[in-house]
């Protein structure tokens, strides 16, 4: 290796694998958590509930993918990407319709009743069971290939080892870069975005206002539901897809909500990246990267084989822990939400 | 001359208390007229019935020869009829420019399919609602404020901040709730003076529950006083401070009025 420079003395092996398996890996499910957070975020900050029923619409969206994917498999060539990522505006706009649908059938009644907002959450709990159900009924419990072909596998050189990240993992990060981009735009830009955080500050107000809040709600549900059907469709090109693909979401993706503060979509953003940051630093086997000091060490001190803050099995531990933290040190997140 | 607001016979009961009890007043177009009353005299209960936080017991409210009665504000709204608050209420994380420009109306609602296919309709309404939104800011002398978060303004910003909100919205009449408190002087000048000038070159009508009685007396004509749930006398402040029943209720007889004004 005729490497020069400062590059020829930093362990190059070991930094390569920690950027792959902390700085790849965490802004992966990073990004996942923030497209689920933002959505629900949005829709928590609006109609003050949380609706848990937001993982299982990712895994919903992710089903409509990967029918639309079976239906016309060859689709994807035409274009040169993945046909599970050409047929996703058309999950994600089935996905928001069956949102829309989901509010006027099970939230709407709910609503008229003024309830405490602890109904509705009960309400979202059913929605949730009823969604899982109806999906393993029409698709079986067996994991799917959301690819027709197979991955590609990008691998860049840096100083002589290879930093490797898959054609789907690329594409989640631009996806999720564009899609917060334009949402920004979105929210401050525009009239109903604008009407939008108004509600979301002031419901009282905004309503008495003039500002028409069914349309408020119902631009709210298509943007929550498209992003959490891209969401669950580009995890699950990823990794697999599974009836229970998302269940697993929604611990991490409501502790993403409350770090960044309820109702602040910014916030659900930089949440999602920090708890998935925590997750795969939690998990990180440590010891490889102090492997090159074993050399200047003195010989009674052995280096364990395995040195992580969480063993894997408990990585679900992780956001639990960040929640609570949160809660007694910042309870209105680091965004200064609302306290519900 | 028109009559804008039409209170006839209401009643309003809470449990065993008769907060207003069959009471009658009217609010005539363009004018700026004040309501007022000692501390428990149910002024508060009327407004609130008018603004539509709840419907009266018994009787009718009319609002442009419309029957409002139990009518909810945001209804109301759409009748137009905007209110403001004693306590000023903002969407404080939004800036003061965006504060006027979220609320235009469900009249003016931006459609998707337009988002989609008439981005130059949109862009020309969006303009419309921007030019319209600096322009009430500059008239409410808050264009240096414009870009601040609306939750880090003073309070009598905020209540400025209102009076624009209510203004974007282009109302037939304007309740405005205590709006001299919590406000300093030079500020509550500035407030008066938007007052009157919407009053004098638009012809907007204002309907002001007040406690300054030097705000109402260089506001408001007529003046309503109510006392004990009844409208007791109304007229131009002048002849209302002269009114002998009037200081008797206000303030128990004695000189009192003399030293509020």
């Amino acid at each position: 290796m005729d490497t020069i420079g400062l590059l020829s003395a930093l362990p190059i092996n070991e930094l390569v694998f920690f950027i792959n398996k902390v700085v790849i890996a965490g802004l992966i499910i990073g990004s996942i958590y923030a497209l689920g957070a933002v959505g629900m975020t949005l829709a928590w900050g609006i109609l003050r509930f949380a609706n848990f029923a937001h993982g299982d619409l990712m895994t919903l969206g992710a089903f409509i993918a990967f029918m639309l994917t079976m239906a016309m498999p060859g689709l994807g060539a035409y274009v040169g990407l993945p046909t599970a990522f050409v047929v996703l505006p058309i999950a994600m706009a089935v996905t928001a319709l069956v949102t829309i649908l989901i509010d006027k059938t099970f939230y709407v009644p709910v609503r008229k009743t003024n309830p405490k907002p602890i109904t509705l959450v009960i309400a979202s709990f059913g929605v949730m069971l009823m969604l899982q159900g109806l999906i393993r009924l029409f698709f079986g419990t067996a994991p799917r290939q959301m690819y027709v072909g197979s991955k590609d596998i990008y691998r860049i050189p840096f100083a002589g080892r290879d930093i490797v990240i898959t054609e789907p993992q690329v594409l989640l990060i631009v996806f999720t870069v564009v899609a917060i981009v334009a949402l920004h735009l979105f929210l401050t830009r525009s009239r109903t975005g604008k009407a939008m955080r108004a509600m979301s500050d002031n419901a009282d107000l905004a309503r008495i206002s003039g500002i028409g809040t069914a349309h408020v709600v119902r631009v709210t549900w298509i943007i929550a539901g498209s992003l959490a059907a891209a969401g669950g469709t580009l995890l699950a090109m990823d990794v697999s897809l599974k009836p229970d693909l998302s269940f697993n979401l929604l611990l991490p993706i409501v502790a993403a909500i409350i770090v960044g503060g309820i109702g602040q979509p910014y916030g659900a953003i930089v949440g999602g990246l920090i708890v998935g940051f925590t997750e795969t630093v939690a998990v990180f086997n440590w010891a490889i990267l102090l492997r090159p000091l074993k050399p200047h060490m003195p010989d009674w001190l052995e280096l364990p084989a395995n040195l992580t803050f969480v063993p894997t099995e408990y990585k679900i531990v992780v956001p639990f822990v960040i929640l609570v933290a949160v809660l007694i040190w910042r309870p209105n997140g680091i965004f200064k939400g609302k306290v519900l | 001359m028109t009559t804008l607001i039409e209170v006839k016979n209401v009643s309003k009961r809470f449990g065993q208390v008769l907060a207003v009890d069959n009471c009658s007043l009217k609010v005539e177009q363009g004018t700026i007229t004040g309501l007022i009353g000692p501390n428990g005299a149910g002024k508060t209960t009327m407004f609130n019935m008018v603004a539509g936080a709840f419907a009266p017991t018994s009787g009718t409210i009319w609002l442009n020869g419309k029957n409002v009665t139990g009518m909810p504000a945001h209804e109301l709204f759409e009748c137009g009829l905007s209110r403001t608050f004693q306590i000023a209420q903002e969407f404080s994380s939004l800036t003061a420019l965006e504060n006027l420009m979220a609320v235009t109306g469900s009249r003016s609602e931006e459609s998707l399919f337009d988002a989609c296919f008439r981005r130059a309709k949109v862009v020309r309404d969006e303009l419309a609602v921007r030019r319209k939104a600096e322009e009430i800011l500059r008239i409410l002398r808050l264009t240096h404020v414009r870009n601040e978060c609306a939750g880090n303004l003073s309070g009598g910003q905020k209540k400025l901040l209102e009076l624009g909100r209510v203004m974007m919205a282009d109302p037939n009449v304007v309740l405005l709730d205590e709006v001299a408190a919590g406000v300093n002087r030079t500020l509550l000048n500035d407030l008066a003076s938007v007052v009157e000038s919407l009053n004098r070159d638009k012809g907007l009508t204002f309907f002001v529950i007040e406690h300054d009685m030097d705000l109402i007396a260089r506001l408001c004509d007529p003046v309503i006083v109510m006392a004990a749930g009844t409208v007791m006398v109304q007229g131009p402040m002048a002849e209302i401070r002269k009114n002998p029943e009037v200081i008797e209720a206000y303030f128990g007889g004695g000189t009192a009025m003399g030293r509020a004004s």
